[in-house]
C-alpha cells in the first residue's frame, strides 16, 4: 500500500489534487483581494482628494517592484518547466532565485515604507493611508509565506523528489504577482 | 513526472523556454506603456494605459505562466464565480459609499484633510 500523501497519488476530475487544493486557495484568496481592492476603489472613485496622498507614494519603486515579481514569475515557470522534465537541480535553483526576486521585493518595500512613516503617513493618518498599508501589508505577508513554502519545495526538487510541488507552489506565486499587478496602479499610479 | 496530468506537460503545448522569456518580455514593455501613459495626465489616457494594461498583464500571467489556457475549463469558471461574487460585493455596497446621502440617512464622516500625514509628522 502507499505511503504518498494523496495530494500526489490521487486525480479528481483529472487534476492532481495537490494542484486542486491549490486553484482552492487561490479562488479564496480572489475574494479575499477582491474585497479590499473593491473597498478602495468605492472610496477612491468618492474621493478625489486621495490623488493627492497616492502623489506621495513613489511610483519608480513601485514600478521597479512590478518589474522584480515580474522577472521572479518567469523564473517560477520556468522552474515548472524544468521540474516537468525532471530536472530537480535547474527548478531548485530557479526557485531560489524566484525567493531572491521575492527578497529584493521585500527590501525595497521596506525603505518605501520607512520613508513615509518618517514623514508622518501611517497607517492611522486616513483612510488612503489605511488602505495602502493593509493592502501592501497582505500582499507583503503573502510574498512572504511564498518564499518559505519555496524555499522548502526547493529543498525537495534539489534531491529529485516530489517535483509536482514545484508548479503548485508557481502557481501560488504567479497569483501574488497579479495582485500585484493591480496594487500597482491603484496606489501608485491613479493620481 | 507520472503524477503529472498530461494537460500540463507545458513543452507539448508550445511554452518552450523562449515563449515564456516572450510573454515577460511583453510585461515589461507593457509595464512601461503604464508608466508612460499616466504621464500625459489625461483621465481617458491614465485609465486605459494603467489600469486596462493591468487586465490585459494579469490575463497573460494567468494564461501563460498558470497555464489556465490549457487548464481543465471548470477551474478557470471557478475563478470567474470568485469574480463574479466581488462585483456582487461591489454592487451592493457601492451605492452607499458613493452617495453621500439618502432617504432615511445622511453620512456623518468627513475624510481628514489632504496633506494629513504631515501633521503627525515628528521631525
Amino acid at each position: 500500500m502507499s505511503t504518498k500523501p494523496l495530494a500526489t497519488t490521487r486525480s479528481v476530475m483529472n487534476i492532481p489534487t495537490g494542484r486542486l487544493a491549490v486553484w482552492w486557495v487561490i479562488a479564496s484568496e480572489i475574494v479575499i483581494f477582491g474585497g479590499l481592492l473593491g473597498a478602495y476603489v468605492m472610496f477612491r472613485l468618492s474621493h478625489d482628494a486621495w490623488a493627492e496622498q497616492a502623489a506621495v507614494t513613489n511610483t519608480w519603486a513601485g514600478a521597479f517592484n512590478t518589474l522584480v515579481l515580474l522577472t521572479s514569475s518567469l523564473s517560477a515557470v520556468l522552474a515548472h518547466q524544468a521540474a516537468e522534465r525532471g530536472e530537480g537541480k535547474k527548478a531548485a535553483r530557479l526557485l531560489h532565485f524566484t525567493i531572491l526576486g521575492g527578497l529584493t521585493f521585500l527590501v525595497v518595500k521596506a525603505f518605501e515604507w520607512t520613508f513615509e512613516i518618517q514623514h508622518g503617513y501611517t497607517l492611522t493618518s486616513n483612510l488612503f493611508w489605511s488602505f495602502y498599508y493593509t493592502a501592501a501589508g497582505l500582499h507583503g505577508l503573502h510574498v512572504i509565506a511564498g518564499m518559505v513554502l519555496m524555499f522548502f519545495v526547493a529543498r525537495t526538487a534539489a534531491r529529485n523528489e516530489e517535483l509536482q510541488r514545484v508548479e503548485n507552489v508557481g502557481l501560488y506565486w504567479h497569483f501574488v504577482d497579479m495582485v500585484w499587478i493591480f496594487l500597482f496602479p491603484l496606489l501608485y499610479i491613479a493620481k | 513526472m507520472a503524477e503529472h496530468a498530461p494537460a500540463h506537460a507545458a513543452d507539448s503545448h508550445g511554452h518552450g523556454h523562449t515563449s515564456y522569456v516572450k510573454i515577460w518580455a511583453i510585461l515589461v514593455v507593457l509595464l512601461i506603456v503604464s508608466i508612460i501613459g499616466p504621464e500625459f495626465g489625461i483621465r481617458v489616457v491614465t485609465l486605459i494605459t494603467a489600469f486596462g494594461i493591468a487586465i490585459v498583464k494579469a490575463y497573460m500571467v494567468a494564461k501563460h505562466f498558470m497555464h489556465l489556457g490549457i487548464e481543465r475549463k471548470w477551474v478557470s469558471y471557478i475563478l470567474l464565480v470568485m469574480l463574479a461574487f466581488m462585483l456582487v460585493f461591489f454592487a451592493g455596497v457601492a451605492p452607499d459609499v458613493l452617495e453621500h446621502d439618502g432617504q432615511n440617512w445622511i453620512k456623518l464622516y468627513e475624510e481628514p484633510a489632504v496633506g494629513a500625514g504631515h501633521a503627525t509628522t515628528t521631525h
